[in-house]
């Protein structure tokens, strides 16, 4: 299921004297249908000319079928309306240029952002509902916006995003539409929206003045929604719920209608019902779009000043970054600044998208398109950064963060000597993604590879599919954990790290007791939305999980949500599959940072033997040390082939063993039978056993071969 | 003149009565066989065979005359001294006990009965039953007393260990001096194999059949039969001579479909041992054998390290292992403590009492011999590493 936000910048333009800029900002989500759309109407523009106005529109959405027929609709409508249609970029130029001039042409256009997003949910919506159905509406979307090959690339190109119905890589288009004899250019941005990329999207919102909440008639609220409900509630954002798929059997809209007026404290009558695929309404959303939403504040006039919403690593040109302009203009030559690094930058192309890159001189106040400015890694383009003109200094926006990995995972080859490719296919795939942190790992048993830090698991999954069907990539990826702290309390072990508080990702690195003052690990607030048969199941699963219940409320008859404050570590591996199994689908989950919070971790050492196997180490907390241990030994005995003698399986914290499993020593290992024509193939099997035995991993005298590793690290199949 | 005694194994029925079921197609088997067994021998230079074994398939079904003709073309190109052992596999059946006498007059004289005694002969899908076998082995011991074998199979599905242990001391009270002990091992593509992947049976973990084994080990032991191979106990010194040629990395020609050989053929100037492979199917070998003289499918050259772990793994198999007189005429430079005394693996596994290497030799402990496969690859490791590094690198001309 695809979760998208969709960004609007529209400029309303009265005939030739209009030249104000309205961003205003569409945002959709649905969980099975569910959507938010946050939207925003800017800033009114006062020009020589008269006033333009600028919308932008953030789109989050949950099930891409309906944002992606919401879109299409628009799209369409602007077409048959005998309006410029979006691929004809002529028309856009003709507007521009004059503006640029300082003429009032310009308040013709307007500017619309899509942030399609994904999430873990989307995962499984497409499991049950057919991914064929998505990736149709998906090309049909594309088909839609605009079929140049270059779209049609991407898109093919990212089988992930088709299979999970999530947007990986921003996509940004131009169309326009007209209402009460304004034209309107909007421009789509579509990025990633799960909450994993929550940091990107609420960069995207700092720019938009309203939001859709897109919610689905037939499913009501679902956790994600919420999530992206706050963030634009919080940006103090104008939010106009939409209720899509009215046109299904089960639609019941005026249950929706009061959930929505429950949770969110919407009243009822400001909820538009809509149906994307039929085109019921949709014309109506984007009247009350104009309508509601404030003008934008920003002008040509002004210092340039632009937001980087995303970046991608081009072989030829470097890094091309999309950008939306919040002030000024920028021209082609210019000096620019990234408020981050601070780097200088000479523009060296500019243009606008839709989606393709269609190159310009100058891009305005109120506009989005990219510029390549001879940038060589996407980490000096991060999202969420400032550009200015090396002349003008601005504030940069606020909120601006580097990408914090959240979640971490070990990356190895399965075979050691695809090494080399796979270093490959990493460096390309995060030269497009600099909230990848790559940390060059090695492990006794599974080689060389690395650690991984991503932004949460969706954004970990979404890599390794990536890895896997684009670059072919036969990968072991261990179970996931999460980055600890410790407050220290050696003066000694202060000094050398130069800070207090330090950060532990690996486990090798965990500091002893005696040196820290307290341990602390990442906190997710978590919201479950679930129908109340499963009320009970799902308490005692959170219960299980360390996880404290901050709110619980009816949001209608027979739904629930719940808030609970959750351990991220407690999540990370299986929590969401099991709360899917347990309530058949029906609960939807979805999480965000709550920050640190003290915690009695421990480092759990893993024996065989008596020795110590380093990397079967872990940080787990007091409380679940010994059923993690108990598990660890379990799946251990399981997996290592018995031997000629007895080997203890333990579960150690310090010198106390928690938990052991014992692996039998066999009696007999012979084969009581070898005749003539046995001795070629007996030689030929134990050469192979003996080539093995080079490449096996020794704990002790315990033999361990690689499978039992990959066995014990490796995250679970689903 | 030759150094070493040379066997002869002939594996042709296994696959011939399959394919042929016709006797008329017996003369042409034996043609084919003689002359197959010709070039072979003449291709070895072999002088004297020292025992020959007719095994395979079900080589009693064979014509006694076969087998005398077979031993004549032996006689005929190498000798063949009075005291060579020449051994017939027999399957106990009604037909196979009555041609005994005459396998004997062909030449034979010595037997190897594979018996079950009550047993669910359903499921192995042989056509004999208990009473066929028990009569069998009477024969056999009355025709050649003291030179019988008998095979016994255990890990047979539904096989526990206390009906094993009856099973046993029963066939025992039959047997002659001369024991075989089998782990019925599961081979791919078999209907017993099938039969336990779908679950219509089940064979005994690998915890019960150790017990199995060392139950009958002891049981064997207690009866007078000692141990001298994995699989094979004998009684007043009635060691077969072809198995211990066998297990002692001697020189034997493979005759016959499917059958195996290891031998420097000297008649084409070479000095390097050679794996040789016969064809497998009968009726193709027969065609190849008609057409140039032999069914050799395939020859690898054993290398110097090739031929040195064969030398290991088989004669670790014997109860007195390696002796340094056997090892060093394969390798005369890199001597058993070389290659393994100074690793920490070779020394856990003496502390361990489960390896000995001492004065006497290389060979495994009466605990050791039950886990020799485990052992076996740090010890190929070893001997690679050593004669890898090229401290023996010269000695290929040394190969016999």
């Amino acid at each position: 299921m695809g979760e998208a936000r969709t960004q609007f910048f529209t400029t309303p333009a009265t005939a030739g004297n209009s030249s104000s800029l309205s961003p205003g900002s569409i945002s959709e989500t649905a969980d099975y249908g569910l959507y938010l759309a946050p939207f925003f109407l800017n800033t009114h523009l006062p020009s020589a000319h008269g006033s333009s106005s600028c919308l932008s529109i953030i789109m989050s959405i949950r099930s891409p079928h309906s944002c992606r027929a919401f879109i299409r609709h628009i799209v369409c409508r602007t077409r048959t309306n005998g309006l410029s249609p979006i691929p004809n970029f002529g028309s856009i130029a003709q507007f521009t240029i004059p503006a640029i001039s300082g003429l009032s042409i310009l308040t013709k256009c307007g500017l619309l952002c899509i942030f399609v997003s994904g999430s873990m949910l989307v995962h499984y919506h497409i499991h049950t509902h057919g991914s064929h159905k998505y990736s149709s509406h998906c090309l049909v979307f594309t088909g839609a916006i605009a079929t140049t090959d270059k779209n049609k690339q991407v898109l093919d190109k990212l089988q992930v995003e088709r299979e999970r119905g999530i947007t990986v890589k921003a996509q940004t288009a131009s169309l326009f539409y007209k209402y009460q004899g304004q034209t309107y250019l909007l421009n789509l941005i579509d990025t990633p929206g799960h909450v994993d990329f929550s940091y990107e999207v609420s960069r995207s919102i700092s720019a938009c003045q309203g939001v859709l909440l897109i919610v689905d008639a037939n499913q009501g609220i679902q956790a994600q929604t919420v999530a992206n409900f706050y963030l634009a509630f919080e940006a103090q954002l104008t939010i106009i719920p939409v209720i899509n798929k009215i046109d299904l059997k089960n639609a019941d809209p005026e249950r929706v209608e009061k959930q929505i007026e429950k949770v969110f404290d919407i009243p009822t009558e400001e909820c538009i019902r809509i149906s994307a695929k039929l085109g019921t309404n949709v014309e109506q959303v984007l009247q009350e779009v104009v309508k509601r939403l404030p003008p934008p504040t920003f002008k040509k006039e002004d210092p340039f000043k632009a937001l980087v919403f995303d970046s991608n690593f081009d072989h030829y040109r470097g890094v091309v970054a999309n950008i939306a302009l919040f002030g000024g203009y920028l021209s082609k030559g210019d000096r620019i600044i990234s408020a981050y690094l601070g780097k200088s930058y000479e523009v060296n192309e500019l243009g606008l998208l839709r989606p393709d890159e269609h190159p310009t001189d100058r891009l305005y106040a109120g506009q989005v398109g990219y510029v390549i400015a001879g940038m060589k890694e996407v980490k000096e383009a991060q999202i969420g950064d400032t550009l200015y003109h090396q002349k003008h200094l601005v504030e940069a926006f606020p909120g601006f963060k580097p990408a914090k990995a959240m979640v971490f995972a070990g990356m190895y080859p399965m075979d050691q000597s695809d090494y080399s490719a796979l270093r490959s296919a990493v460096e390309k795939l995060t030269l497009n993604d600099s909230s990848v942190t790559v940390q060059r790992d090695s492990s006794l048993a599974l080689g060389a590879g690395w650690r991984l830090g991503f932004l949460g698991l969706l954004h970990m999954e979404v890599f390794n599919q990536r890895l896997e069907q684009e670059y072919n990539a036969s990968v072991i990826v261990t179970a996931p954990t999460v980055p600890y702290k410790a407050i220290l309390s050696s003066a000694k072990l202060i000094k050398e790290h130069g800070k207090e508080e330090i950060t532990i990702v690996n486990p090798a690195q965990f500091p002893d007791r005696s040196v820290v003052k307290e341990y602390l690990e990442p906190m997710v607030m978590g919201t479950i939305i679930t129908p109340d048969d499963y009320i009970g199941k799902i308490m005692s699963i959170c219960l299980n999980r360390r996880a404290v219940q901050k709110n619980m409320v009816y949001i209608d008859d027979h739904r629930v949500m719940m808030k609970y404050l959750f351990p991220l570590n407690e999540i990370v591996v299986d929590f969401y599959d099991l709360l899917k199994s347990m309530s058949s689908g029906y609960a939807s989950f979805d999480y965000e940072d709550a920050g640190y919070q003290a915690a009695h971790v421990i480092k759990m050492d893993i024996l065989l033997n008596g020795k110590p196997v380093e990397e079967l180490t872990t940080i787990v907390h007091k409380d679940r040390a010994y059923s993690a241990g108990k598990a660890m030994c379990e799946r251990l005995q399981d997996a290592i082939p018995r031997q000629m003698f007895e080997i203890a399986v333990q579960a150690a914290i310090g010198s106390k063993v928690i938990a052991r499993e014992t692996i039998k020593a066999y009696k007999k290992n012979v084969l009581a039978k070898c005749y003539g024509g046995d001795i070629t193939r007996k030689m030929k099997l134990l050469k192979k056993q003996a080539e093995g035995k080079k490449k096996m991993r020794y704990v002790g005298t315990v033999q361990v071969p690689k499978d039992a590793f990959i066995n014990v690290l490796k995250r679970k199949d689903k | 003149f030759t150094v070493w005694p040379y066997c002869l194994k002939r594996c042709s029925y296994c696959n011939f009565n399959k394919y042929i079921p016709r006797s008329d197609n017996q003369d042409v088997m034996l043609e084919c066989l003689q002359r197959e067994t010709e070039t072979l021998l003449k291709l070895s230079q072999v002088s004297r065979i020292t025992s020959v074994f007719f095994g395979g398939g079900t080589p009693s079904l064979a014509r006694p005359s076969t087998i005398a003709a077979v031993l004549q073309t032996v006689t005929r190109h190498a000798g063949l001294s009075e005291e060579a052992e020449v051994t017939l596999e027999v399957n106990p059946t009604p037909v196979g006990s009555s041609k005994l006498e005459d396998f004997l007059h062909a030449g034979v004289n010595r037997f190897s009965i594979g018996v079950q005694v009550r047993l669910r002969l359903v499921v192995l899908g042989r056509d004999h039953n208990s009473q066929h076998a028990l009569q069998t082995v009477a024969e056999a011991r009355r025709l050649c007393p003291g030179r019988v074998s008998v095979d016994v199979m255990f890990g047979r599905p539904g096989q526990s260990v206390a009906s094993w242990e009856l099973e046993l001391d029963e066939l025992l009270s039959v047997c002659d001096d001369h024991v075989s002990l089998y782990q019925l091992t599961l081979e791919r593509g078999t209907q017993l194999f099938r039969q336990v992947q779908k679950g219509q049976l089940s064979v005994p973990s690998d915890d019960i059949t150790a017990v199995m084994y060392d139950s009958a080990r002891r049981i064997l032991q207690k009866r007078g039969y000692l141990q001298y191979e994995v699989s094979n106990f004998a009684r007043n010194g009635a060691i077969s001579q072809h198995n211990m040629s066998y297990w002692k990395a001697s020189q034997y020609l493979g005759v016959g479909p499917g059958a195996h050989g290891r031998f420097v053929p000297r008649g084409e100037g070479d000095v390097c041992r050679e794996a040789r492979t016969q064809t497998l199917e009968p009726d193709v070998w027969l065609r190849e054998v008609q057409q140039r003289s032999h069914g050799t499918r395939r020859r690898i050259p054993l290398t110097h390290l090739g031929l040195l772990e064969e030398v290991l793994v088989m004669g670790l198999r014997l109860i007195d292992g390696i002796t340094h007189q056997h090892w060093q005429l394969f390798s005369p430079r890199a001597d058993l403590y070389q290659i393994l005394s100074s690793s920490s693996e070779v020394q856990d596994l003496q502390q361990t009492g489960l390896l000995i290497l001492d004065d006497r030799g290389l060979r495994c402990s009466w605990q050791g011999l039950a886990l020799l496969d485990s052992m076996l690859p740090t010890l190929l490791l070893l001997l690679e590493a050593y004669i890898t590094q090229g401290l023996d690198n010269n000695s290929d001309s040394l190969q016999l």
